[in-house]
C-alpha cells in the first residue's frame, strides 16, 4: 500500500452525500406517491382530475405546508416547537380584531401584525429554550397552552365574522393565479426561499450542524444560542403568517383557530424526511409531506372512504417512511464504510 | 441483590457502594461496574474493548489486578488494546489484525514489540515520535492564576512559539478542564488568559478561535466531529466565517479547503463528501486536527491527540504536530501517555488534584519523576 497513491485521488466536485442522496430520494418518492394517490383516486371518482380538487388540495395544505417550513428549521436543530397552532390562532384572532376596529384597515398593516405577533411568540420560545437549557418539547408545549388560554381570555365568546374582513383581504383565500390559489402561492414561495438558503447560507449549514453534534459546533465556534434563537423566531412568524392566511381563508375566526394543528405540522416534517432527533430533513421535504398528507385526507372524502381513516393512514405513514428511511441510510453508510477500507488499501 | 453486588465487589477487591448510581462514577468505577455485571452472569469470557483508554496508570494497576483475579477463576478473557505495553504485561497471546483482517496469532513469550508494531502498519515505523528539537519564539499563551473553583487553582503557566507543552497528571486532576476554560468553552472565576499579548475577554470559544487558538477536544465523537456531515463540510466547520461570501456559501470553496488539508495530512479516504463515521479511527482525528489547522492558529491545544487510534497513524499525528511546532505554533498537549509526553514535550506540566505540581524540562524528564510529581510523592 503507497501512500502517495491514495492520497491524490482526485475526485469531481460534483458530489453526493448520503443524507442529501436520501432527501433527494424522499422528496422524489414522496411525489410518486401523490401522483399515485392522485392517479387511483381519479380512476376510482373521474370527477377528482379537475382543477378545482387541485386548488382544494393546495388550498388545504397550504398553511401546514407554511408551518412545516418553519418547524424543520428548528426540528433540525434537535429542538421542536409545538406552539405554532396556538401562535397561528393568536394571530389569525388579532389581525381579525384588528379588521373589526379599523375602518380603513390596511391589508400590510395586517400582515405585519399577524407575522410580528408570531415572530413575538417565537422569540420568547426562543429565548427561554436558549436561557434555561429546558428541552423545547416542554417549553413550546408550555407556550401552546399558554398562548391557547390567553386567546380564549381575549375572544370569549367572540366569533369574527367575515362582514368586518374586507373582500380584498379575502381575495387572498380564494383567488387564482395562473390556476394556483394564492393562498398557496405564498408558502411555496417561502419554503422555496428557506429551501434555497438552508442549503445555502452558512448560518443554516449551521443549524445542521447543531442538530447533528451540538458539543462538536459549539467547539467549533457556532453561535448555538443565537442560531436557535433565530429558529424560533422563524417558525413564530411563519406561524404567525400563517394566522393571516387563515384569516384570508376562513373569514371567519374564533378562538379555536389552528387548534391541534401542531401535531399535522410534526407529522408533516418527520413522513418528509426532518430526523426527529436533528441534523437532517430539507424544507421541501416536509412541505411535500404536508401536501400528501392533505391529498391523503382529501382523496378519503372523494372515494367514500370513512374520514375515520385518515389519522390511521397518517400514522402508518410516519412509522413506514421512518422505518424505511432508517434501513436505507444504515444501508448507505455500510456501503460507504465498505468501499472507505477499500479505498484504505485491502 | 444489593448484597449478592456487595459480594461481587468484594470478590474484585472494589469499594464501590452498591447503591449509588452509576452516573456519577468515575469512568473506572463504572467499568469495574460492568466487570460486576459479566461476573454476576457468570460469564465465562469477558470481552474488554480498550478498557484503559480513559484511565489512569494507577487505576490501570488495579484493573489489572481484578483482571488477574478473573484468570485464576477460569475465565477467558479478551483484551483488546492499542497500548502494547499492556499487552505484554497482562496477555499470553496475541492476535494482530489489520484494516478488517487477521494478520498473526503468537505466544507472547515468541514476538517482539517492534514485530507486533511492523505487523500492525503493514511497513517499518521509522520513529513513533518524531521530535525535532527548535528554539522557542515568542510567548503565545500566558495563563495567571487561573482558578475554577472545585475544579483547578491557581495555574500560571505560558507557551511559546514553536514550543510543545505537555499538560500531564492523572485522570480528573483538572488536566482537560483547564484547556477548556482557555478556549472558553468554561467559565472560570479568577485568574487570565492572554494570546499574543491580548487578554481574552469573557468566555465564548467564538473568541477564543478570533483570538488564534484552535481545540482538538479529547472525544472525536462527542466534540470532535460531526459525524453525519462529510469531511469536507467537517473540516470547514471551524472557517465558515472565511470562506463564506456574505450570506453565501460555496461548497467548492469548502471542498477545496478540505482537499487541501487531505492532502497535506494524508488522509485516506474514499470521496471527500462521505460521511465521517465511515472513517476509521485515526483518519477521524486527521479530520478533527485538518478542521483547526485550516483556521490557522497561533496555539493549538490537543487533548489525547492519539487516544483509540492506530499506531501508524499515532506516528503521522505526531508528525503533524512536531511539523506545526516546527512551523512556529505553539502547542499545548494533553496526555495520558507517557512515552508520548517524554517523546514529544520541551515541558511537561504535571498536575496533581487541581494544581500545578511540577514544570519539568525535556532534559530531566523521566516516567518515574512525572508519575511522582502526579501522584505527589515530591
Amino acid at each position: 500500500m503507497s501512500v502517495t497513491e491514495e492520497v491524490i485521488t482526485s475526485e469531481p466536485v460534483k458530489t453526493h452525500r448520503v443524507a442529501e442522496t436520501l432527501s433527494r430520494a424522499r422528496e422524489l418518492a414522496i411525489v410518486a406517491v401523490i401522483l399515485v394517490i392522485f392517479a387511483i383516486t381519479t380512476i376510482k371518482s373521474p370527477g377528482f382530475a379537475h382543477l378545482t380538487s387541485i386548488q382544494q388540495v393546495m388550498t388545504n395544505a397550504s398553511l401546514f405546508t407554511l408551518l412545516a417550513v418553519g418547524e424543520t428549521m428548528v426540528i433540525v436543530t434537535r429542538n421542536v416547537d409545538l406552539s405554532v397552532g396556538s401562535t397561528l390562532g393568536i394571530s389569525a384572532f388579532l389581525v381579525g380584531d384588528y379588521f373589526t376596529h379599523n375602518a380603513h384597515a390596511s391589508i400590510v398593516i395586517a400582515f405585519l401584525i399577524g407575522i410580528g405577533v408570531g415572530a413575538f411568540c417565537g422569540a420568547a420560545i426562543g429565548l427561554i429554550v436558549t436561557v434555561t437549557k429546558v428541552p423545547s418539547l416542554v417549553v413550546s408545549l408550555a407556550a401552546l397552552y399558554i398562548i391557547r388560554g390567553i386567546l380564549n381570555i381575549i375572544g370569549l365568546g367572540i366569533q369574527i365574522e367575515p362582514t368586518a374582513i374586507p373582500l380584498s383581504f379575502q381575495k387572498i383565500g380564494f383567488e387564482t393565479f395562473a390556476g394556483i390559489p394564492w393562498i398557496f402561492i405564498i408558502p411555496a414561495l417561502v419554503a422555496l426561499g428557506v429551501g434555497f438558503s438552508m442549503r445555502s447560507f452558512r448560518s443554516m449549514r449551521e443549524l445542521y450542524a447543531i442538530g447533528s453534534n451540538p458539543g462538536a459546533a459549539q467547539l467549533a465556534g457556532v453561535p448555538v444560542a443565537r442560531r436557535v434563537f433565530t429558529a424560533f423566531v422563524v417558525s413564530g412568524s411563519l406561524a404567525g403568517l400563517g394566522g393571516v392566511l387563515f384569516l384570508s381563508e376562513f373569514a371567519t375566526v374564533n378562538a379555536t383557530a389552528g387548534s391541534g394543528y401542531e401535531l399535522l405540522v410534526v407529522a408533516s416534517c418527520v413522513i418528509g424526511g426532518v430526523a426527529i432527533f436533528g441534523g437532517s430533513g430539507t424544507v421541501i421535504g416536509a412541505a411535500l409531506g404536508a401536501i400528501l398528507l392533505q391529498i391523503i385526507n382529501q382523496s378519503l372524502v372523494v372515494i367514500n372512504v370513512s374520514p375515520f381513516w385518515d389519522s390511521a393512514l397518517a400514522g402508518a405513514l410516519i412509522l413506514v417512511t421512518v422505518s424505511f428511511d432508517r434501513l436505507l441510510s444504515n444501508r448507505a453508510t455500510l456501503a460507504l464504510r465498505l468501499k472507505g477500507s477499500a479505498a484504505r488499501g485491502n | 441483590m444489593r448484597k449478592q453486588s456487595r459480594a461481587i465487589f468484594e470478590q474484585l477487591g472494589v469499594d464501590i457502594d452498591p447503591n449509588r448510581k452509576a452516573k456519577g462514577l468515575s469512568v473506572a468505577d463504572q467499568q469495574m461496574v460492568e466487570i460486576a455485571k459479566a461476573l454476576s452472569k457468570d460469564a465465562r469470557v469477558v470481552v474488554m474493548d480498550e478498557p484503559t483508554a480513559a484511565l489512569s496508570p494507577e487505576e490501570v494497576r488495579r484493573l489489572f489486578t481484578v483482571v488477574g483475579n478473573l484468570r485464576q477463576r477460569g475465565v477467558a478473557i479478551l483484551f483488546i488494546s492499542h497500548r502494547l505495553e499492556e499487552v505484554y504485561e497482562i496477555c499470553q497471546r496475541v492476535t494482530i489484525m489489520r484494516d478488517g483482517s487477521f494478520v498473526r496469532t503468537d505466544l507472547i513469550g515468541d514476538i517482539k514489540i517492534d514485530e507486533i508494531v511492523r505487523s500492525m502498519v503493514g511497513r517499518d515505523l521509522s520513529t513513533l515520535f518524531p521530535k525535532t528539537v527548535i528554539q522557542a519564539g515568542a510567548e503565545v499563551l500566558r495563563v495567571e492564576r487561573l482558578t475554577r473553583e472545585g475544579t483547578f487553582y491557581d495555574i500560571s503557566f505560558s507557551v511559546n512559539a514553536g514550543e510543545i507543552v505537555a499538560l500531564s497528571g492523572l485522570v480528573g486532576s483538572g488536566r482537560t478542564e483547564i484547556a477548556r476554560a482557555i478556549f472558553g468553552i468554561d467559565r472560570y472565576d479568577a485568574g487570565s488568559v492572554t494570546v499574543n499579548g491580548k487578554k481574552l475577554k469573557g468566555s465564548s470559544p467564538l473568541r477564543a478561535m478570533h483570538a488564534g487558538i484552535g481545540f482538538v477536544p479529547e472525544d472525536r465523537r462527542q466534540q470532535g466531529l460531526v459525524m453525519d456531515f462529510g469531511i469536507d463540510h467537517n473540516v470547514a466547520l471551524a472557517s465558515l466565517g472565511r470562506l463564506s461570501h456574505g450570506l453565501l456559501l460555496f461548497r467548492s470553496s469548502e471542498h477545496a479547503l478540505a482537499a487541501d488539508w487531505a492532502l497535506k495530512l494524508r488522509l485516506k479516504y474514499g470521496k471527500l463528501s462521505d460521511e465521517a463515521n465511515t472513517l476509521s479511527g485515526g483518519n477521524q482525528q486527521k479530520v478533527v486536527l485538518a478542521k483547526w489547522l485550516a483556521g490557522e492558529p497561533k496555539l493549538i491545544i490537543v487533548d489525547e491527540p492519539t487516544r483509540g487510534i492506530d499506531v501508524g497513524t499515532k506516528s503521522e499525528v505526531h508528525r503533524i504536530i512536531d511539523d506545526l511546532a516546527q512551523s512556529g505554533v505553539a502547542v499545548l498537549m494533553i496526555s495520558s501517555e507517557l512515552p508520548e509526553i517524554l517523546g514529544m514535550a520541551d515541558r511537561v506540566l504535571v498536575m496533581r488534584e487541581g494544581r500545578l505540581a511540577a514544570t519539568i524540562n525535556r532534559s530531566d524528564a523521566t516516567q518515574e519523576l512525572v508519575m511522582m510529581a502526579a501522584t505527589g510523592q515530591v
